[in-house]
């Protein structure tokens, strides 16, 4: 790469060429402020004027987001005039704000308040109209306050490039911009997937998941059995609301907490993973023998289940019917649970803690009930929720035992096909592990199958099964599984089993997990936005290979639910309680 | 959701045709749209959406930004009053106050019965003779607010005239 000479304060640096004054800067060990500019300074729209700087010879101030660097350039970050019209322009942002922070969700991971601070903004300085203002708390999984947006265009801009959808625009202009889904309809009313990559990136608490504490409170109050069931996923990241560095290991310390929080039984989903490893695989093996429709895909992501139905409702022939892990699990602790030890299923309140927002969407769905109409799942938590649970109570999470670990009681086991779900890649693995000795009656003498592994948007792989090759794909992200999509809509897709992820990396990346904004992650390396996915995915994949039990079939309590309960995979109870339906008409833009 | 009818189906994509292969054409196949139908509903910019690849909140986004696109069919007759400086200081607000009074609609909407729209409109160069309005394109100079009654009765009486 070609270097640069420019200067900062008078000071000389050599820089890359093409890099911004924003990255130049930080390159150079200097923060400027900035809003509407995000992952890494890679994507700007240059709307929210906060990161103005003096550049000798420039007119006027410029945005140093998107202002390219050039030799000899000279730049000023602490000048008079760029202190102060940095300060302006906070303090206009501020004068449309909505700053009730005591009640906002965001408090404490607000960037527009940190930037206020860093800028020494003062409040009120400019008083006038606010915005009309849009409060959006329709749609299960996100909620959407206008009155708290500056603006930034980030969430357009993720669900337009990361995603492929675009279902966030501007609407109207001049004083009357809003970010809204068309017509400013709820995130309910248009063909969002409520995947939440939108609130990961939100600066302020304009778009956040939809809190369901108070629910789960309600029912400790009203003295049901509150099961508690935590994810795959959660274990990778929650440790990042305590300060731990990402990519540690906490799940001992994860259920030390779960224990002192009130809930009657603490599971792992890890176990509902398994159990549907063991239906999803007998599905493929049945739809392969007897010659069903292929490429079979996965469905245990609800964002990705949303997609389907919206945008490729003549493709849902290929989904698993396999029912998500939670909500198999959900099903199975309202049924086989309760009647062994005992408890009426009215009286069970199952709490899921998951990594992502467009669970609290699946668990209404349609299809998705149990014993007597009952629904599998009554409240789900994100990790951000648990993080609040866990700091209101009280708990220091330093002190926590590090030994804890799932109630033994009929669910409690797991294996470590179960623990790698949360990452992309890992449903197949856990999948291929199980067909390998369903297929050839022996376990595969590696265990791995380290060929389906790997962060890149859309991977594929041959996988040998005693001399039987079966293709197989995996996408995370709905711009990439688009690419398998189109193959398969063309009748040119090699594949027999397609594992698509709604967010980008997997469910450790999900739109419910803690978030990964620099500005306070003062200990993690400047190029935390480019490893924190791989450092999550280490801490699943870590815990897998310490499992004496690797394989969904081995796990004991699932061997004893089939032969207690459910028979075999794909019987009349396993169908009636882990599988379920789509729907193939959905509207997208349905009316109120 | 209505669906959007097979010939206008077929006439909004020789539109895009039209225009596919110029740089940005959302822009004038939009305008192609608006001037076509009189308005742009959510159904066309679907159909947009599909055929050009962009997303539907990016089209509505433009179709929001811009006045000269509605959302909404038009009335028969479009009257324009012009808000620009010249006309605003002749008082052009009071003639349009007086409009959306008698017409019993706020600008930018549409009669119930879709004779009349009430459009504001900047300076459509007409300054000399301010206040100024333009009803499909026919320039009215220097409308008092007690002329606007006379002024819609000329239109409802060509409805008649002409029923």
């Amino acid at each position: 790469m070609a270097k640069v000479n420019i200067k900062i304060e008078g000071h000389p640096y050599q820089v890359e060429s093409g890099m911004t004054i924003l990255q130049a800067a930080k390159a150079c060990g200097y923060n400027i402020p900035s809003l509407c500019s995000f992952m890494d300074g890679r994507c700007s729209l240059a709307s929210c004027r906060v990161c103005l700087v003096e550049v000798k010879g420039a007119r006027g101030l410029v945005a140093s987001c998107v202002y390219p660097v050039n030799e000899g350039m000279e730049i000023s970050i602490s000048s008079q005039k760029a202190v102060e019209a940095r300060r302006s322009s906070v303090e206009l942002l501020l004068s449309n704000h909505h700053k009730n922070c005591l009640q906002c969700e965001k408090n404490g991971k607000c960037e527009l308040l940190e930037v206020s601070k860093m800028v020494g903004a003062r409040e009120g300085k400019y008083i006038g109209d606010m915005t009309p203002a849009t409060y959006d708390e329709l749609a299960p999984g996100l909620i959407r306050d206008t009155s708290k947006c500056i603006l930034c265009g980030r969430c357009i801009e993720t669900c337009k490039a990361l995603q492929g959808i675009g279902i966030l625009g501007f609407e109207n202009r001049g004083f009357k911009t809003i970010v809204s889904p068309t017509q400013n309809r709820s995130f309910a009313k248009s063909p969002c997937i409520q995947c939440g990559q939108c609130v990961l990136v939100c600066p302020t608490g304009a778009l956040m998941e939809h809190s369901e504490i108070d629910r789960v409170d309600l029912a400790i109050k009203q003295g049901k059995y509150v099961i508690c069931q935590v994810a795959p996923a959660v274990r990778a990241a929650i440790g990042e609301e305590f300060d731990e560095k990402i990519g540690t290991p906490v799940t001992s310390k994860m259920f030390a907490a779960l224990h002192r929080l009130g809930f009657y039984r603490v599971f792992d989903v890890n176990f509902g993973a398994d159990l549907t490893i063991m239906e999803e695989a007998n599905e493929l093996i049945e739809r392969i023998k007897h010659n069903g429709v292929l490429p079979q895909l996965t469905s245990c992501s609800p964002g990705w289940v949303n997609y389907l139905e919206y945008y490729y409702p003549e493709l849902i022939k290929y989904l698993s019917t396999c029912k998500s892990p939670h909500q198999m699990q959900g099903a199975i602790i309202k049924s086989y649970y309760a009647e062994k030890n005992g408890i009426d299923p009215k009286d069970i309140f199952v709490v899921s803690i998951m990594p992502c927002t467009a669970k609290k969407y699946e668990k209404t769905r349609p299809g998705q009930e149990s014993k007597d109409g009952l629904k599998d799942v009554d409240a789900v938590l994100t990790t951000r929720e648990l993080a609040k649970m866990i700091k209101r109570s009280g708990i220091n999470w330093k002190r926590l035992p590090d030994n804890d670990k799932p109630d033994d009681d009929l669910l409690g086991q797991y294996s470590g096909a179960g623990v790698i779900f949360g990452v992309t890649g890992g449903v197949m693995e856990a999948a291929l592990r199980t067909a390998y000795k369903t297929l050839t009656g022996k376990e595969h003498p590696l265990i791995e199958f380290k060929e389906v592994r790997g962060l890149q948007g859309v991977r594929d792989a041959s996988i040998n099964i005693d001399g039987k090759i079966i293709k197989v794909a995996i996408a995370s992200g709905m711009k990439n599984a688009k690419i398998l999509l189109e193959e398969i809509k063309q009748g040119k897709s090699p594949y027999a089993f397609i594992e698509i992820m709604g967010c980008p990396g997997g469910c450790i990346n999900g739109g419910g997990q803690p978030y990964v904004k620099p500005m306070f992650l003062p200990n993690e390396d400047d190029n935390i936005l480019s490893t924190y996915v791989s450092k999550r995915a280490s801490v699943l994949y870590s815990e897998d290979e310490r499992q004496t039990i690797r394989q969904s079939h081995n796990n004991p309590d699932i061997i004893r639910l089939y032969s207690e309960y459910l028979e075999k995979p794909g019987s009349e109870k396993a169908e009636e309680l882990l599988h379920t339906f789509y729907n193939d008409k959905r509207e997208k833009y349905p009316n109120y | 959701m209505a669906k959007l009818q097979g010939h206008a189906q077929e006439l909004i994509k020789e539109i895009v045709n039209r225009y596919k292969d110029e740089p940005t054409p959302l822009m004038m196949i939009l305008e192609a749209i608006q001037n076509e139908y009189g308005y742009i509903p959510l159904e066309v910019q679907e159909l947009l959406s599909e055929l050009l690849n962009i997303p539907v909140s990016e089209i509505y986004g433009v179709v929001t930004f811009y006045s000269f696109f509605s959302l909404t069919p038009k009335g028969k007759y479009v009257i324009g009053v012009c808000l620009g400086t010249a006309c605003y200081v002749k008082g052009s607000q009071r003639v349009m106050d007086k409009f959306s009074e008698l017409l019993n609609i706020k600008p930018g909407q549409t009669t119930k019965d879709g004779l009349f729209t009430l459009d504001a409109l900047r300076c459509i160069g007409a300054c000399g003779i301010a206040p100024a309005i333009s009803i499909n394109g026919k320039v009215y100079p220097k409308v008092e607010e007690s002329k606007v009654a006379s002024i819609i009765q000329e239109y409802r009486d060509l409805e008649t005239k002409g029923a």
